[in-house]
């Protein structure tokens, strides 16, 4: 198991190595650079700030830094912003999409979940068709709508809950909502799929004629089961929802790390974007290899053992 | 000697998007008391879903009981609500499944399967279930049941974990083991250790088998009474001795002529029956073999023979057994 471990975290490191020399090449490959587009600079001016940011360096001087400088997890300081580094946006920003995306990670989990075993067991009848329509619904309808229908009802006409910003609870309940709304739906899908699939298994008829009750076949034979394709996909609904939606925060007002990142590629905030991308890449591997330890607890076929097999 | 389970002329259809197959069509047949009967049949003659149907493990719909009654110590199975019949599952009746590999649930350890249906129906707590769970699995012959207990599926050979499913469907000492082809999906050394195991439980804990098999060698070895089935329907009864010496139904003699036997000669070919099962989405009103036997008659075609005693307790469903038939001919 620690060999594993040992051996995911070599690998991790490489991948975000790729991850680091891809983002960094591409961003430099887009026209135009952060100082660019302000005209009225005078040249002396312009000349210092690139000098002041490596940015007058060949591309290979000014890779090698960022990488220095990434060694002591230094994302660099923002180049639009004089007193804030990226760090700062990263610890400012990231609690507060994590607090939204796990907010909205549990509803998505509880009632996808909730909705696909439902319509499992009721297959081609009304609470089955009713399921599915509605993530169908929540799968075709982009956050961005449904977050405008949720403001102009539910804040707008009834008053029943603030607006937009980020302040008491009550302000993370409508953004939770709209983020959930996808991520939902596709587990209800799936699970239902998995479900089907589980309950015409041969051991189902074994746990019914060992008499125990339909709520007993279900939750402890059925359920854990079909509970494995959900998994699988967990870690990356997890990273998308945690790593912050730049609509739902844009239209929410939300201070977190989405809109940071959007902001940062308009303005070519080069240590911004390869800050930001990094942090989701390295969220992104380290669920996954959560996901992959949480197999083995619970399909026991599965062991962890480091051999290459 | 008292019978334990009697069916009678029980009738189970499935609903499909083709129409009503008719699946079972009225069999009637008993088990006695301690004793071991055997369904034969080919495939989809509805031996399984007869037994299936003596637990009430059949989902409705797709399946729907036209009629008959299970009579189970006196009382009618079909009547009985799920609640009751949960009651009856596992505890009075336990059920041995076809294919060891895929009826384990391969996320749970086979003690927490042995055990669960234990701590059910004989309230037990954890820790007499554990030591009894040990002794089943010593019983079935599954060695260091101690480690074993808390292994998982995967990690049993066939037949170790049709071992398994027998010291589950034992937990609570049922008074009836249905065992649905049982060995059809090990091979045969082990199929014989299996075999001998059923005979041996048998004696130590007096408990009534039916047997649905289609390998007639099972049946000889293990069977005290024989039902062989035809699309949805029993051809013949007996007890196995009359079966094996007596055949009467053209049916029962093809079955046992297509066995391939040690004395037989090095050129001579298997004799199978030619054709295959009708259509039981609109079976004929006449003898359902009609199109396939060979001493097929005019009535056969539209006249259904009921079951007629032979001798003892040998009952075979066919017209040849009419006094007109030898006229005919």
């Amino acid at each position: 198991m620690l060999n594993y471990i040992f051996k995911r975290l070599v690998w991790a490191v490489v991948t975000l190595w790729v991850v680091i020399t891809i983002t960094f090449l591409l961003m430099h490959s887009i026209p135009g650079n952060p100082f660019a587009k302000e005209g009225t600079m005078p040249e002396a001016v312009y000349n210092n700030l690139q000098q002041y940011y490596h940015l007058d360096e060949p591309l290979a001087v000014q890779y090698v830094i960022y990488l220095k400088q990434l060694a002591q997890f230094d994302f660099g300081p923002s180049l639009k912003s004089k007193t804030i580094t990226v760090n700062d946006y990263i610890v400012n920003g990231f609690p507060v999409s994590l607090h939204l995306g796990i907010q909205a990670l549990i509803i998505a989990v509880c009632f996808g979940l909730i909705f696909g075993v439902i319509a499992s067991l009721n297959r081609n009848r009304w609470p089955d068709y009713l399921a599915m329509v509605l993530s169908i619904i929540g799968i075709s309808v982009p956050s961005f709508i449904l977050a405008t229908f949720l403001i102009n009802y539910v804040a707008v006409e009834w008053r029943l809950l603030p607006v937009a910003t980020w302040e008491s609870w009550s302000h993370t309940i409508l953004p939770s909502i709209s983020l959930a709304m996808m991520p939902m739906a596709y587990i209800a899908r799936l699970m239902r799929s998995s479900m089907l699939e589980v309950l015409g298994q041969d051991y189902m008829y074994t746990a019914k004629a060992k008499g125990l009750s339909r709520h007993m076949v279900i939750l402890q034979h059925a359920f854990r089961n079909a509970l494995l394709p959900v998994v699988t996909v967990l870690g990356i609904i997890t990273t998308n929802l945690v790593t912050g939606s730049f609509i739902i925060e844009k239209i929410f007002g939300i201070p977190g790390m989405g809109e940071m990142f959007v902001i940062g590629i308009f303005n070519r905030d080069y240590p911004v974007i390869l800050g930001s991308t990094i942090f989701y890449a390295a969220i992104l591997i380290f669920l996954v290899f959560l996901v992959d330890i949480a197999y083995t607890f619970i399909d026991p076929r599965i062991k962890i053992t480091g051999e290459g097999e | 000697m008292s019978t334990i389970i009697e069916v009678k002329n029980l009738a189970v259809s499935f609903h499909t998007y083709g129409g009503e197959v008719q699946a079972v069509r009225g069999v009637s047949f008993s088990v006695p008391r301690g004793s071991t009967v055997a369904i034969v049949g080919e495939s989809g003659c509805g031996k399984s879903v007869t037994a299936k149907a003596m637990m009430q493990l059949l989902s409705c719909p797709p399946a729907e009981y036209k009629g008959g009654e299970i009579l189970f110590n006196g009382e009618d199975i079909l009547q009985k609500t799920e609640r009751q019949m949960e009651r009856i599952r596992g505890n009075e009746m336990g059920m041995i499944f076809q294919d060891p590999m895929t009826s384990l649930n391969p996320t749970l350890t086979i003690g927490r399967q042995i055990t669960e249906g234990m701590m059910k129906h004989r309230a037990f707590n954890g820790k007499e279930a554990k030591e009894e769970a040990i002794q089943l699995l010593h019983l079935v012959g599954i060695p260091q049941p101690e480690q074993r207990f808390d292994q998982y599926p995967h990690e049993f050979s066939g037949g170790m974990r049709q071992r398994v499913m027998i010291a589950i469907s034992l937990a609570c000492q049922p008074e009836l083991l249905i065992a649905d082809e049982p060995t059809t999906a090990l091979d045969v050394t082990i199929q014989a250790q299996i075999l001998q195991l059923l005979k041996k439980l048998q004696e130590e804990m007096g408990t009534s088998i039916l047997l649905i098999t289609h390998d007639l060698g099972v049946v000889a070895e293990t069977c005290d009474y024989v039902v062989v089935m035809y699309a949805g329907v029993v051809v013949e009864s007996g007890t196995a001795e009359e079966i094996f010496a007596n055949a009467q139904h053209p049916y029962t003699k093809g079955l046992l002529q297509s066995i391939p036997r040690l004395d037989q000669q090095r050129a001579q070919a298997l004799r199978p029956i030619i054709g295959s099962p009708p259509d039981l989405m609109d079976p004929s009103p006449g003898c359902p073999f009609y199109a396939r036997c060979e001493q097929a008659m005019r009535i056969c075609k539209n006249h259904h023979p009921t079951l007629e005693h032979v001798n003892g307790e040998h009952y075979s469903s066919c017209w040849l057994r009419h006094p007109m038939a030898q006229v005919v001919r």
